[in-house]
């Protein structure tokens, strides 16, 4: 198979090689969740407010008397910082942080991935369509595009999760459930497909008057042919530059919708969710808001630095 | 004149079209039947059918749109379904200027930030200065806007509260200018510096490699040949030439973060601005107001998109007859 031009100029990179190590990190750490909750014994999902918890040899309660001077309410446990149940500590409903943490990251880099894609492979229907055809049709689908772009990107999809999100919906023989993760990745999807759509319909417009696709239209070709033989394959670098940088802001508009409650619904949990969580106790136990805020943050960055770094692969010296 | 007389017509077609989108996203989705939801949990068939018929839900889809916008646009009458009486209009109205102060703070910080930033990454491109300033950059764009609000309100509300540096911080919310200008000033530089970090990311790198590209036109060698300095160079040659996509971008992102694009902010905060009141229209599933404020949105951004068209054409005569403009880098997040 060809070498990719922008991953041949990514590759052996420092920041490169940072951004794989989180990521691959990352997704290991999301899918040994479940080891991690029953090798310490804890349930991420259920509520444990009566619940003790071996601290420094002793047992104490998962749910502490507040310290305040009236002894009024309860504060769940702090971070012990050291493995085992609740190292990180207890959230309001007294359930563990770090395994909570695991959990959340499962749904926030699945949420964001399958978004990613979806918005990619629509982005890259609309903006074939609309670069090879030309004429009417490419009016149409870049009004249409524009639309969707004159529209704040986070009031578009608050919008339309508000009116989803959390009903039981039917369409014909298809349901989705009310905590399905469908409607959340479709809805993401779709937010940011103008945005991909746009470099690819650019990108396949100047392709069109390239010799090899003029040279295949002389030649007779289809235009199915010129589309799956000549334009996606060279479309191949554009799409892989944009990859990393979309599904970036997927898992940040992931996060903004679950801390709205918008997205990700409870028992499940993502890092916006548990921000959301924390956001109560963030005076008493900021712990719970901070460590899925920095997990978000780690994670958008090494997928930013790989964007930028394939960007590079196939930007010009000067421009670097 | 009639390329101004196209893109108006293509304006016009832009609002209807999200006008409609709106419209049928809230109507045309299963589960969301208004009336019922009007006439609140446990409401009888009868209570139900006589808000369905008072409301007007009984008729067309046509006519119930019709009616909506000659409401909003023509009689600016139209009233809350929540808060039964209350003109959305005026609300709009009044929350315009909490966010126009919010976003207007925040412009001052990402335009001077991003200057400096972008400007001092082209200089030293490639060097130490360069490689910080670009790190710093990406982890700016990279930090979610509510998380890193309730960081600064967890350091300068509670924990440094008492310290020398976060002492003048006034409690969440909004102080109108009217009332205090210094408490205005205080309420709003906060929530306008979370709001511009991730702007200066985008757009001192946007810049920074703008000016690189500036630096290798013929204009700026015909400068440099001509003996000017390096203030000269940067300042008036560079700057200038790569100014012109800053500047359309600079207004689409403007515009967005006035329509309501600032809501995440504005919510963490405690701002009653656009996008607060849009969020509290989507949380009560208000359509009247949610058709309000998402209007006035996209009222700004189309119009702040024919600004930054003229505004291409006249800066750059090379242009002609290009339609739409250069849009480039990350949407805003806030």
């Amino acid at each position: 198979m060809r070498v990719s031009l922008a991953w041949r100029g990514a590759i052996g990179r420092p920041s490169v090689l940072f951004a794989c190590i989180v990521l691959v990190g990352l997704c290991l750490s999301a899918c040994l969740a479940p080891f991690y909750a029953q090798g310490v014994g804890v349930d991420p999902f259920a509520s444990n407010l009566a619940g003790s918890v071996m601290r420094d040899g002793r047992v104490v309660d998962v749910m502490q008397p507040n310290d305040n001077p009236l002894h009024l309410g309860l504060t769940p446990i702090g971070p012990s910082w050291r493995w085992g149940a609740y190292s990180l500590g207890a959230d309001s409903q007294g359930r563990d942080v770090a395994a909570r943490l695991l959990y959340g990251g499962r749904s926030s880099l699945l949420i964001a991935g399958a978004s990613a894609c979806l918005c990619l492979v629509l982005a890259t229907g609309c903006g074939m369509v609309a670069g090879v055809f030309g004429g009417w049709i490419d009016t149409v689908l870049s009004r249409l595009l524009d639309i969707l772009w004159a529209v704040p990107v986070y009031l578009f999809a608050i919008s339309l999760s508000v009116v989803t999100v959390g009903h039981d919906l039917r369409f014909g023989p298809f349901h989705i459930g009310a905590d399905s993760f469908l409607l959340p990745i479709g809805i993401i999807a779709l937010i940011y497909v103008p945005y991909a759509a746009r470099p690819i319909r650019a990108r396949t417009r100047s392709l069109m008057t390239s010799g090899f696709v003029l040279a295949a239209q002389g030649l007779g070709a289809s235009p199915v042919r010129i589309v799956l033989k000549e334009i996606l394959p060279s479309l191949i670098d554009t799409l892989l530059v944009l990859a990393p940088l979309i599904m970036a802001l997927c898992l940040l508009a992931e996060s903004a919708l679950s801390f709205l409650s918008l997205g990700v619904q409870a028992p499940a949990a993502s890092w916006g969710s548990l921000i959301h969580d924390g956001e109560g106790l963030i005076y008493s136990r900021p712990v719970v808001a901070i460590a899925p805020g920095l997990a978000i943050v780690l994670t958008v960055l090494a997928l930013n630095m790989l964007g930028e770094a394939l960007q590079n692969g196939v930007r010009p010296m000067r421009t670097r | 004149m009639r390329g101004v007389l196209s893109r108006l017509g293509q304006t016009l077609f832009v609002l209807f079209g999200i006008s409609v989108l709106v419209f049928a996203v809230f109507f045309a989705t299963p589960g969301s039947d208004p009336s019922a939801r009007i006439a609140g949990r446990g409401a009888s068939e009868e209570t139900i059918a006589r808000i369905r018929h008072e409301y007007g839900f009984d008729r067309g889809l046509v006519a119930r749109y019709l009616s909506m916008m000659d409401h909003l646009f023509l009689s600016r009458d139209l009233t809350s379904y929540v808060n039964h009486g209350q003109n959305v209009v005026a609300e709009v109205f009044h929350a315009a200027p909490v966010t126009l102060s919010l976003v207007s703070w925040a412009a001052l910080f990402w335009v001077g930030g991003a200057l400096v930033t972008g400007m001092l990454a082209a200089c030293f491109a490639g060097r130490w200065p360069d490689r910080l300033l670009s790190g710093l950059g990406i982890l700016g764009l990279s930090v979610p806007v509510f998380w890193l609000g309730e960081m600064v309100n967890l350091l300068s509300q509670s924990r440094f509260h008492d310290t020398m540096l976060f002492r003048w911080v006034p409690a969440l919310g909004y102080i109108p200018p009217g009332i205090s200008l210094t408490g205005w000033a205080k309420c709003l530089i906060l929530p306008a510096l979370t709001l511009s970090i991730a702007f200066i990311g985008i757009y001192g790198r946007i810049l920074r490699s703008d000016l690189l590209a500036a630096m290798q036109e013929d204009a700026l060698r015909t400068a440099r040949a001509k003996g000017a300095g390096p203030v000269r160079l940067w300042v008036f040659h560079a700057l200038r030439l790569s100014g012109l996509s800053v500047v359309s971008l600079f207004g689409l992102d403007f515009a967005q973060l006035l329509g309501g694009g600032a809501l995440l902010t504005e919510v963490v905060f405690a701002l009653p601005g656009v996008g607060h009141l849009t969020y509290q229209g989507l949380s009560t599933l208000d359509l009247p107001l949610i058709m309000a404020t998402v209007m006035y949105s996209a009222f700004f951004v189309v119009i702040a998109n024919v600004l930054v068209d003229g505004l291409y054409r006249l800066l750059d005569p090379r242009i002609g007859s290009r339609s739409g403009t250069a849009a480039r880098g990350g949407r805003s997040h806030g």
